[in-house]
């Protein structure tokens, strides 16, 4: 045995509380993202045996997926999500957890409010029940989600039964070429290893490509590991997570923060640390990425054509191109930029950052919107919303035609008003082209915020570069 | 939780890989908060057209697998978000075991969960199993044993599979992780106290 550790080796040793004989471990957790969809049934479980939250203070809830995105003045109109999100209040208030309300402007998507205010740091367990919190990896944080059974688990004891997976490490090498972002990276990620490529392991992003992303694009990175399959995905910190982690309201302060870094720059993976798995990628071989069907791995490049059926010698897997081809109401063989679209979202955990509305205004700024396509941008939180407007960046989307909008999860999953109709065709920044996933018989297709701004002006898929 | 011991019954065949968490249980039903009533929308819109007609192709509008409480699914099942309310559709509809070649991590704890349980056979095996499942007959599964027994062809078959000793017990014995947890909430203070001297930055904020 080496004594040589990966950061995932550390972050779970560090926080064993006890191996249990049957080969589980109870493992602590520090920090909890809590939001209204996969909640309600965790607290009621907790009343119904009396048990109370072990560690309120660890412990963060907002209300994102059925949020509306326009008009909140006047609340939420539909019951459902109404009850769910009244839920969530009474729940935080009657447990002693903070809880952001819609009329607060730090309101957001958990995974863009947590590393917002500091709350997800280097060397942490981070869970929430929803599957993107692979997101807070970007941070060293061993992150993942949780079902609602384990959400209570959380909520009473602070800790989860665990068993360790595997360790990956996908090595993203040289430089990428101008124009490509992470998400063009973790596109293609998926596309050479499957949604399935990651089960059972913990992904370790590394390379100068990797490196050299800001912290937003790694939690773009690190948001789609489990698109591919990962239990969670994260990347050794750095000088830049530091710089970015400073300074917000629950960063440590003053000489903790000095000590806490001095902690945080031994969390990297030891040179030499075994991993199970190696995966390298060039940087510059990939161009902006899209999907064409209905699997997070239904990837092409831009310049790309879509699969044929005939082509493919393995049965189940023609089978699967057909369906997804039937449901996106594709030809085979088409160039992806001619594929006409409908609708474009701007937003979500994976691309709701300021980083991403910045690069939208970039392609935006002087150009207009297609006449054809209806076009949202929903920032991904209220800060990232206020941010953007002390930038002027607003403007620029509305004058461009571009619908601006107030932070929630809106149409990544269409919980709430936001959804595509029947066929219609959407470029987005989101995470999952599944069927049905923006909008019963909505087309999805994912790209970087640069691309979708692109399609929106173009009204067809189109290598942004180009414009 | 609903212990596991043996099943008897017929098996619906689902062959479609990469079945994702939105085709078992669509968004518009996760506004519940209760765990209980979801079985009805399972698969809701494999099983329905968008005007609500009933799509006779599919399995689970089929007269023969009525009642059915197995399922053979396809490689990579259950990928995509860690919505509890999957399982739980699928338990409420009245499926007690799933049989594919692989599924999504979140999903496959979620299972035990709720007291199904998920068998994973290699990829041949469970094409076979579908095609028999076709024919209504009668599987028993015994997870003591770890195995699944029925008779084709007037043979008696068996096909045995692996799990996790932990997983199989926690289904076997209907436990509460919770609770059991808790009880060694000593041992938890303690974590939280040697974390507390070597972490100090971890405890005390909280944010207002």
């Amino acid at each position: 045995m080496t004594d040589k550790k990966t950061i995932y080796d550390k972050i779970w040793e560090s926080h064993v509380v006890s191996n249990n004989d049957d080969g589980t471990t109870i493992l602590y957790i520090d920090r909890h993202l809590v939001h209204e969809v996969t909640s309600p049934q965790a607290f009621e479980g907790l009343r119904l045996a009396g048990r109370k939250v072990r560690r309120p203070e660890f412990t963060l809830a907002t209300a994102d997926h059925n949020v509306p995105t326009s008009d909140r003045d006047k609340g939420i109109s539909d019951p459902d999500s109404k009850l769910q999100v009244e839920t969530l209040e009474r729940n935080a208030k009657e447990n002693n957890i903070t809880y952001l309300p819609m009329s607060d402007k730090r309101q957001g998507i958990v995974h863009i409010v947590g590393p917002e205010q500091g709350f997800t740091q280097p060397g942490m367990t981070v869970v929430c029940g929803d599957s993107h919190t692979s997101t807070h990896g970007a941070f060293g944080a061993l992150a993942w989600g949780i079902g609602t059974s384990e959400v209570e688990h959380t909520l009473a004891t602070q800790t989860l039964i665990q068993t360790k997976a595997k360790n990956m490490c996908i090595k993203i090498t040289g430089s990428v070429i101008d124009g490509v972002t992470a998400k063009d990276i973790v596109l293609a990620i998926i596309r050479k290893i499957g949604t399935a490529g990651g089960t059972g392991f913990v992904i370790e992003y590394t390379g100068e490509a990797i490196r050299n992303l800001s912290m937003e694009g790694r939690m773009t990175v690190c948001n789609m590991s489990i698109e591919a399959g990962a239990r969670a995905g994260l990347i050794s910190p750095d000088k830049t997570t530091w710089d970015y982690i400073k300074g917000r309201p629950l960063a440590p302060k003053g000489k903790d923060f000095d000590e806490a870094v001095k902690y945080w720059e031994s969390l990297a993976t030891d040179e030499g640390a075994h991993y199970d798995e190696i995966v390298e990628i060039k940087a510059e071989e990939i161009i902006p990425q899209v999907t064409w069907g209905t699997s997070p791995e239904d990837v092409v490049s831009i310049d790309g054509i879509v699969p044929d059926p005939n082509k493919e010698n393995n049965e189940e897997k023609k089978k699967s191109i057909e369906r997804a081809l039937d449901y996106m109401g594709l030809e085979p063989n088409t160039p992806v930029n001619e594929i006409k679209i409908d609708k474009v979202f701007i937003g979500s955990c994976t691309n709701g950052r300021i980083e991403d509305l910045r690069a939208v205004s970039k392609i935006a700024k002087g150009r207009k919107v297609a006449a054809t396509v209806d076009a949202m941008i929903v920032p991904g939180s209220g800060l990232v919303k206020e941010q953007a407007e002390q930038e002027g960046l607003d403007k620029i989307f509305i004058d461009a035609g571009f619908d601006w909008r107030d932070p929630g999860c809106s149409m990544c999953l269409a919980m709430n008003a936001d959804k595509l109709k029947p066929q219609e065709r959407c470029a987005s920044t989101s995470n999952r082209n599944f069927e049905g996933r923006q909008g019963r018989g909505g087309r999805t297709h994912l790209m970087s915020p640069q691309m979708a701004a692109a399609a929106a002006i173009k009204g067809k898929l189109t290598d942004f570069r180009d414009l | 939780m609903e212990k596991f011991n043996k099943l008897s019954g017929n098996a619906i065949p689902l062959r479609i890989t990469n079945v994702d968490t939105d085709m078992i249980i669509p968004k518009q039903f996760l506004k519940t908060i209760k765990r209980t009533g979801l079985g009805e929308f399972l698969f809701f819109e494999l099983k329905y057209d968008q005007d609500g007609n009933e799509i006779s192709s599919f399995a689970l509008n089929q007269d023969q697998y009525k009642g059915a409480n197995i399922l053979i699914a396809s490689k990579n099942f259950g990928c995509g978000s860690s919505r509890e309310h999957a399982p739980w559709s699928i338990a409420d509809y009245g499926i007690k075991c799933i049989i594919a070649p692989s599924y999504a991590d979140i999903f496959y704890n979620n299972c035990f969960k709720n007291g199904i349980l998920p068998i994973i056979l290699d990829e041949e095996t469970v094409a076979k199993l579908q095609d028999t499942a076709e024919n209504s007959l009668n599987f028993n599964i015994d997870l003591e044993k770890q195995c699944i027994t029925f008779i084709e062809n007037n043979e008696q078959k068996e096909i045995s599979f692996d799990i996790d000793p932990a997983k199989k017990n926690s289904l076997l014995e209907g436990l509460d992780d919770i609770g059991l947890t808790l009880n060694k909430s000593n041992t938890i203070t303690d974590f939280e106290g040697i974390q507390e001297k070597r972490t100090p930055w971890l405890y005390g904020s909280k944010l207002v």
